[in-house]
């Protein structure tokens, strides 16, 4: 699916009574199937983009171009699961799922041994899997992550990002990833937005050539190079 | 058998027997001491306990004491339930939406404060002496009460599951019965629980002031008659029956809907 996001102003009015503005003039299209890690400091806006390409958010200047009929898969950064209900039964609520599908889903993130358990028994990384087999669970056209890595150490952040871009590959969903770590944008995007610090302005949007898992060391560390240097020189 | 008598007895434990045998004694002491006072309290103001079961014995027998305790019953789950449903439903909406909150938060602060004989009164001579009015009474008693601990649990809904439900794309149906109802289960509870007590009370009084059968009628006639010895046999097996539900009933309702709650609160 495509995506046309082009917000011309977005501003929210503090408690004081003023008007804050958090994203400025941000401009891009994804093709269908496209992977883009929005990259940025914190407090640049890159949630609130997430927000508004999502519909959470309504309230700016611009609009958002979808077709019409398409399903959202979510990852927020909590994971948002209803802890009253089990993680079968999570997954199984936003969508009619059938077995294989439903099967599918949970061996690829590993969660076969714990589709009875209910989600405050669940270790924040486990909980963070569950999330975002109920992203796929919708079978999504346009997949919305928000820093689906974060406080998960390194390892397992790298094994997850592995199934992760594993069953995005195969679903083809054109995918928008929030992060503020290069690194991470560099091993799963085939392409990298930079957002400026707050207001967040589009400040670089590269497009990674190499063919996914084929880039070198050097390459990746030269394509790092470019990026903090993108955001050095904004910062200046 | 003999297995299942093992069983039992082992699921029955000694520590359990002495919790049971604790609870009871209070009840053990009221019932001596109740017999005592019977022996020194004038003429018909205090029965001994065996009079009062006689009694009920005797109502039990012609059927009287369960068609009136039926009668009565019937009345508190239907007034029940309906405040419960209307008062959920207001509640809900108030605590969803500042205008509907604003523009009935005046009625519902007149409707607390408005003593039950006043509405219970006003129904019969407005609606006339019958059931509709009985039960419409009690149940305008409840229901802000109900209605009122219910916006407090609609204004504590989470913020972050009801995006989750509108990213998702619930329909009205699994957003209400998944992520919605689930979290008003403890208001739910303390409105239920409440409740409960509160509209077996009203309702003997409604069947006092205006209804030809059910507990509070014939604690009516009992009054009349000064006639402790029945007003007793009446009232005490509709006190237990109405601990055997809650216990039996509410309780066991309760921890149902919060299994999924990690013990010791985590």
């Amino acid at each position: 699916m495509e995506l046309d996001v082009s917000i011309a102003r977005k501003s929210l009015r503090t408690a004081s009574g003023q008007t804050r503005i958090i994203l400025h003039d941000v401009t891009f299209s994804l093709r269908q199937g496209e992977i883009c890690a929005l990259l940025g400091p914190s407090g640049c806006g890159k949630t609130t983009l997430l927000r508004i390409v999502s519909g959470l958010d309504v309230d700016f200047e611009g609009r958002i171009a979808l077709p019409t009929r398409h399903k959202i898969g979510m990852v927020f950064q909590e994971p948002r699961l209803l802890p009253w209900r089990s993680v079968a039964q999570n997954l199984r609520l936003v969508g009619a799922l059938s077995d294989i599908d439903l099967a599918e889903i949970v061996t690829a993130l590993r969660l076969s041994r714990h589709l009875d358990h209910f989600p405050g028994e669940l270790s924040l990384g486990l909980a963070r899997r569950v999330a975002i087999a109920r992203a796929f669970a919708v079978k999504p056209d346009l997949l919305l992550l928000d820093e689906p890595f974060v406080s998960l150490d390194a390892d397992l952040a790298a094994r997850l990002r592995e199934e992760l871009l594993a069953l995005v590959l195969k679903r083809k969903a054109t995918t928008l990833v929030v992060t503020h770590d290069v690194e991470e944008a560099i091993a799963i995007a085939d392409r990298i937005i930079v957002l400026s610090a707050a207001p967040g302005r589009l400040i670089a949007d590269r497009i990674i050539e190499a063919p996914r898992g084929a880039l070198t060391e050097a390459r990746i560390a030269k394509v790092k190079e470019a990026i903090l240097s993108v955001i050095a020189n904004a910062g200046s | 058998m003999r297995k299942l008598i093992i069983k039992a007895v082992s699921v029955w434990r000694p520590g359990k027997t002495k919790a049971v045998l604790f609870r009871l004694l209070p009840l053990i002491l009221l019932l001596l001491v109740w017999q005592a006072g019977s022996r020194l309290a004038t003429a018909g103001t205090l029965p001994s306990p065996l009079a009062v079961v006689s009694v009920i014995a005797t109502e039990a027998w012609s059927g009287a004491l369960f068609l009136n305790l039926f009668v009565t019953l019937a009345r508190v789950a239907v007034s029940f339930a309906l405040a419960m449903v209307l008062g959920t439903v207001l509640g809900v909406a108030m605590g969803r939406n500042k205008t509907i909150d604003r523009l009935c938060d005046p009625l519902l602060i007149v409707l607390l404060n408005l003593p039950a004989l006043v509405v219970i009164v006003l129904a019969y001579i407005w609606i006339g002496l019958n059931e509709v009015a009985a039960i419409g009474a009690v149940a305008l008693n409840k229901l802000p009460n109900t209605a009122v601990t219910l916006r407090e649990g609609a204004r504590a809904l989470d913020k972050n599951l009801d995006e989750m439900a509108r990213v998702f794309d619930l329909t009205f149906g699994k957003k209400l019965y998944h992520v919605v109802l689930p979290q008003l289960v403890p208001y739910l509870a303390a409105a239920m629980r409440s409740g409960l007590s509160l509209v077996w009370k009203i309702v003997l009084i409604v069947e006092l002031l205006g209804r030809s059968n059910g507990v509070g009628f014939e604690i009516g006639i009992a009054f009349q008659l000064f006639d402790v010895t029945r007003l007793l046999a009446y009232a005490l097996p509709f006190v237990g029956l109405m601990l055997a539900i809650e216990t039996v009933l509410v309780q066991p309702f309760e921890r149902h809907l919060s299994r999924w709650r990690p013990p010791h609160g985590a």
